[in-house]
């Protein structure tokens, strides 16, 4: 679960950069090429294994994911690019490979929706908020105003005696 | 005969569960005798399901392979402890443990509910039998387990091997606890929107409840993860599965409504928002049996199943999700708005709190339920995995993480920010400070990884801050500090502990996913293989023979940068019954860090592919979780929140906070 890395990639307006996942890569797989290698990996784990269970084919060792990750570096070493390189995946195996899914007018729901109820959340509260306000403005509502001389005098007593009590140690 | 025996008393308890409901629903305004006979009910009923789930842990133990479900998963050569959790082990054996743990909380309310309102103890008792009878109706008429098998075959056909592990005995019984525990929320919010009596006092009696819940679903799934991590053999510990979804989205929803409770029991308000939560909360338990049962995804958590079971569920989802918030919109706008306060202030804070954690809930569910749906309305077939819920979830968390400290160190109603950043202003620094010395010490440039430690020692060191400022320390003498902490009630060390487990939490995740280092080589007998200053040297190979698998055992030698040396082996297994193969990772703990050692194909020449993975500081991962499910035990804990307490006037002056 890389999710805070990502969290703070975008929270700090950075790039994730780091980030050693786990991996059922085999000692031939590897690339000469660190930065190729680094790219294979990256596209990797985000490819589902389609004969695993929830596993990406980073970190499977299943044939299937092997082939896989060998066919991604032979279209790498081609000169294709990473997108290039899903699309192909894509193609051969359909969307249901990639582990992030497209964006999409199909996946438009997935993508907004939660954004969606989050900013209708802060709208609701800060409508309330507004209410609230006003009903504040009116004195009635007050409730120390409304009280009598006599009320505030034991509401103070009352809130004294609190204090005290927190002050004693138990 | 004892498998019949068990068969009628889940048969009578069904029974006795509706007979409960029923009387609940109708005469729950008399009170008095009425509650009594369901306190009784409530007990009897729990009975009778230990009982019949004894008659099937009986049926295990002695191997008596007429009952179809022992037959299954069940082996003579097994150990003990195994015939046993594979009671549990399977759909059937694990709705009865369910209904076992649903029954036992309704029995505890009716134990412990005594000081409860009649009326409203009467009615969170009706609402427990309806769950009741629906759960053992389930069973009992799609998933029976004690159904029987003529003739009897001699031998069984064994446990899943993965399965075959403490984990078993540890896991599902926690989580279930969680779950199920979630249901006394839910039937009291019911109960609470038919009678009427939503107030401080309500919140009050369902927060240990709530808290107890949280708790077992915490370590549940924190155990779960640990299992995972070391049985799967290839040292993830979050996989972002469905159903491990399922059971994040009623702990994301049960710790939200910990906190609004927080806000009802102490100011009056969020009164609406807190039932909302609580249905929530049940209904997602709810969503994730149906995941995990009704055979619509496939995980390694699924089991195998028919789709009577899959509606069944779906049924009893719709009922209780329609019902529930088909009552809430009905009496909600009866409830009168609580409290005022000010939007700077301890309920402000919660208030954002609740809206990250349920947005992180909607999150979850969305990415969850999306490819079922999108397959369900157009055929499409899409995956949605890590790489999705790491960017949404985690685009959630950070700023929560970033304003959790603030929360403690608002005063109710009516909050200083400025003065409350004042008071921060020490733990900030140290935070920064530590941080910065952190990523000096480990040599690594400054990264992502270095504002995630930030964020992990800012959550740690903000709650530790709540605590020095409340004793003035410093500010005041120390011995008065030395009695204000003593005088501190038990909820400012839980809320504490809660939080610096959740830095520390923090802390593991950021490690782990930024400094694992993971080696993969072909090593022969007597090489070896270095990996972060450590070497793994391979020794011998060697078979065992136990009673239920072959195992091919390859020792290793680790020594570690300061010169230790210790010893460790990993297994392939090959299991005799099922002849499924499983891996035994060989993990060796030096302080918080793991040196986790799996084993791949062996080639012709006799070498064999090892894969190493230096852990560094995963244990925090665990710890963090297990230091949070402390403090929820420890708030429990305290007096004034137990049960039946409430009815004391004196209690209810609360030290200022």
């Amino acid at each position: 679960m890389r999710w805070l890395l990502v969290a703070l990639a975008v929270f700090t307006l950075a790039l994730p950069a780091l980030v050693a996942p786990a991996t059922a890569i085999e000692p031939d797989e590897v690339m000469d090429d660190p930065v190729l290698e680094a790219r294979a990996r990256a596209i990797a784990a985000g490819l589902r294994c389609l004969v695993c269970q929830n596993q990406s084919v980073d970190e499977s060792d299943s044939s299937f994911a092997k082939d896989v990750r060998l066919l991604i570096r032979e279209r790498l070493l081609i000169g294709d690019g990473d997108r290039q390189i899903m699309d192909f995946m894509v193609e051969r195996y359909g969307e249901f490979i990639l582990l992030r899914p497209y964006f999409a007018p199909h996946t438009y729901v997935l993508w907004f929706f939660t954004p969606f109820v989050m900013i209708v959340g802060i709208v609701i509260l800060l409508v309330r908020l507004r209410r609230r306000k006003m009903l504040q403005a009116r004195p009635d509502d007050d409730i120390e105003t409304s009280l009598t001389g006599s009320e505030k005098k034991a509401l103070y007593s009352l809130m004294q005696s609190d204090q005290q009590r927190e002050e004693k140690p138990e | 005969m004892p498998i019949e025996l068990g068969h009628f008393a889940l048969i009578l308890a069904g029974t006795v569960a509706l007979a409960q409901a029923g009387i609940g629903f109708f005469f729950w305004r008399i009170g008095g005798r009425i509650t009594s006979y369901l306190r009784q009910a409530a007990i009897l009923q729990f009975l009778l399901v230990v009982a019949s789930f004894m008659a099937l842990v009986q049926a295990f133990v002695v191997s008596d392979f007429s009952l179809e479900l022992a037959y299954g998963y069940s082996y003579t050569l097994q150990p003990l402890i195994y015939k046993i959790t594979a009671v549990w082990g399977n759909h059937e054996g694990s709705l009865l443990l369910w209904i076992v743990i649903a029954t036992g909380f309704g029995a505890a309310v009716a134990f412990f509910g005594k000081n409860l309102p009649s009326d409203l103890l009467a009615l969170v008792l009706g609402v427990q039998g309806a769950l009741g009878a629906a759960f053992i109706a389930f069973s009992v008429f799609t998933s029976n387990p004690f159904t029987r098998l003529f003739p009897p075959p001699a031998e069984g056909r064994d446990l899943n091997p993965i399965l075959q592990d403490i984990g078993l005995a540890i896991h599902p019984p926690l989580l279930y606890v969680g779950y199920v525990g979630l249901s006394v929320c839910f039937s009291f919010a019911v109960a609470a929107l038919i009678s009427g009596r939503i107030d401080a006092a309500w919140a009050r009696w369902v927060r240990p409840w709530t808290l107890g819940s949280w708790a077992f679903l915490t370590l549940g799934i924190a155990m779960g993860s640990y299992w995972a991590y070391y049985e799967l053999g290839w040292g993830g510990w979050w996989f972002w599965d469905p159903v491990e979804n399922a059971s994040l989205m009623p702990w994301l929803a049960a710790t939200a409504l910990l906190h609004s409770a927080i806000v009802m029991e102490k100011r009056n308000a969020l009164k609406v928002w807190t039932i909302f939560l609580s249905i929530l909360a049940f209904s997602l338990s709810l969503l994730g049996m149906f995941l995990v049962r009704s055979g619509i995804l496939t995980s390694v958590h699924s089991f195998a199943s028919d789709p009577t079971r899959g509606m069944f569920i779906l049924g009893m989802l719709f009922a209780v999700i329609g019902g529930a918030y088909g009552l809430f919109a009905w009496r909600a706008k009866s409830l009168r708005a609580g409290g005022l306060f000010a939007p700077i202030s301890r309920e402000g804070m919660l208030v954002v709190n609740n809206l990250f954690l349920s947005t992180a809930v909607v999150a979850v569910l969305v990415g969850t339920l999306y490819p079922l749906v999108l397959q369900a309305v157009n055929g499409t077939l899409i995956s949605v995995g890590a790489p999705f819920f790491d960017l949404t979830f985690g685009l959630l968390m950070a700023p929560l993480l970033v304003i959790i400290p603030f929360g403690p160190f608002m005063a109710w109603k009516r909050g200083d920010f400025v003065g409350v950043t004042q008071r921060m202003a020490g733990a900030a620094g140290l935070s920064l400070l530590l941080a910065v010395i952190l990523v000096m010490l480990s040599g690594e440039s400054v990264s992502l990884a270095s504002f995630g430690l930030l964020l992990g020692i800012w959550v740690g060191l903000g709650a530790i801050a709540d605590i020095v400022d409340r004793i003035k320390l410093g500010r005041i003498e120390l011995s008065q500090s030395w009695r204000r902490l003593k005088g501190l009630p038990k909820i400012a060390w839980s809320t504490m502990l809660a939080h610096f487990g959740l830095g520390v939490f923090v802390l593991g995740v950021v490690s782990v996913s930024a400094w694992e280092v993971e080696r993969v080589e072909r090593i022969a007998v007597g090489e070896s293989i270095e990996i972060a200053g450590y070497t793994v040297k391979k020794l011998d190979v060697s078979r065992r023979l136990e009673d239920n698998f072959v195992a091919e055992k390859v020792d290793f030698e680790v020594t570690t940068p300061w010169g230790w040396v210790s010893q460790g082996s990993s297994e392939k297994r090959v299991y005799t019954a099922s002849r499924i193969p499983t891996t035994e990772a060989g993990i060796l703990t030096y302080g918080f860090s793991q040196i986790y050692i799996s084993l791949g194909d062996v080639s012709e020449d006799g070498s064999r592919v090892v894969r190493v993975w230096y852990k560094p500081y995963i244990i925090l991962i665990w710890l963090g979780t297990v230091i949070m499910a402390g403090a929820g035990f420890l708030s429990l804990s305290d007096r004034r929140l137990r049960i039946g307490v409430p009815k004391s006037s004196r209690t209810v002056p609360e030290p200022a906070e």
